[in-house]
């Protein structure tokens, strides 16, 4: 299967919260590249998982789908995902999708470190 | 058939994303405009759609994929004709009433099922996204299950690969005891039915693998109100109420007829 032209770098905020910066396209290819990143945030104490699409090119339903996935790893962990940086468009499908109801959307990395840390300061 | 009641889409001051014509347009509810004679709209007009996250039941992945020579078959082909015989390629019995202007994002389907027992249900979909190799479906409330359908094609190692993946919860606690005895298997062999098909549809015989992994095992309690949208038990006491529809019908032509 082709891999998507993605990458995921990962930031380390604070002890209680991780960043993924995603580049490029999420698709179902992008499975195993978002689910390491994911790992890689998600060190112990975690507590929230901030995704930036603001380098976001492109996502089908197949990356709507990994971010489900993405989404139920969290909880299981007890975590919170929070995003920002999404284009009027890709916010319309995440209120199609209604991912919204699950995923917190805020407009700037600001926004959502301190909704992040409202909840686990 | 039509969908929409929709939201006025949002002003996009960026240039337009290269799959914004891919995906359907924002919706609040589903409207369907046009309902072939015969065909019962119960369960779909005025619906919100639902994710695997507004689901009850267990979270499921099940992928289904049939492989055919690419040398015959590009991933273009099998797409165009999955979309343009949909219908053609399910089991006997399911009926999948597509829109008139074909799969396209945004348009909204109906469908009637038979599930075990010969139970009938009404209920419909909507084309969340379609591009030229996959096309996705999105349940509405009451659906038996919450969640989409994907199917795509790729080509790789001389193959085509035609596949069918569900992400899905079941919407409520009836489908989800449903789907624990006997439903999930039903399910299954509707999709491998539909994917041999498919391949016959390009003359080509192949089985179909079939994975099933259980992304979520806990059930979302919290949920259990979907029960009051559930397509079996309205598409069950529509059909109990057809004798009284059918003698209010006549009645209603005597007294035109007098």
């Amino acid at each position: 299967m082709p891999e998507a032209a993605t990458t995921f770098d990962v930031r380390e905020i604070s002890p209680a919260t991780g960043v993924i910066d995603i580049k490029g396209d999420i698709t179902a290819h992008s499975e195993d590249v978002l689910m390491d990143a994911y790992a890689r945030a998600s060190r112990e104490g975690v507590k929230a998982i901030v995704l930036n699409f603001s380098a976001l090119d492109y996502m089908n339903s197949g990356g709507i789908g990994l971010l489900v996935t993405l989404l139920v790893r969290a909880q299981r962990q007890h975590q919170r995902v929070l995003a920002y940086g999404l284009s009027d468009h890709y916010r319309q499908i995440f209120e199609l999708t209604r991912l919204d109801e699950a995923i917190a959307i805020h407009n700037t990395e600001t926004d959502s470190l301190t909704a992040a840390n409202k909840e686990h300061p | 058939m039509n969908d929409v009641t929709t939201t006025p889409p949002a002003v996009d001051e960026q240039a337009a994303p290269r799959d914004a014509a891919n995906w359907a347009k924002a919706v609040s509810r589903l409207n369907v405009s046009e309902v072939p004679e015969g065909v019962v709209n119960i369960n779909v007009q005025g619906r919100r759609l639902t994710s695997p996250i507004q689901g009850f039941g267990k979270m499921w992945r099940k992928t289904y994929q049939v492989r055919l020579p690419a040398e015959r078959v590009s991933a273009t082909d099998v797409i165009a004709a999955w979309k343009q015989r949909f219908p053609d390629f399910w089991p006997q019995g399911n009926r999948f009433y597509a829109p008139l202007t074909g799969i396209q994002p945004g348009e909204v389907a109906l469908l009637n099922l038979t599930l075990p027992g010969k139970m009938k249900l009404s209920t419909g979909v909507m084309v969340l996204y379609a591009d030229e190799t996959s096309f996705t479906l999105m349940t509405p409330q009451g659906h038996m299950f919450a969640g989409w359908i994907t199917f795509s094609a790729v080509e790789a190692d001389g193959e085509t690969v035609a596949q069918a993946q569900v992400l899905m919860r079941a919407s409520d606690p009836i489908f989800e005891l449903g789907l624990t005895l006997g439903g999930h298997r039903q399910e299954d062999r509707f999709w491998q039915h539909a994917l041999r098909a498919l391949a016959a549809h390009f003359d080509h015989e192949a089985e179909v693998d079939t994975q099933v992994v259980c992304v979520d095992k806990r059930r979302q309690w919290s949920k259990w109100r979907n029960v009051w949208h559930s397509s079996a038990i309205r598409s069950t006491l529509y059909t109990m109420g057809a004798p009284r529809r059918a003698v209010k019908r006549l009645f209603t032509r005597d007294r035109a007829v007098v």
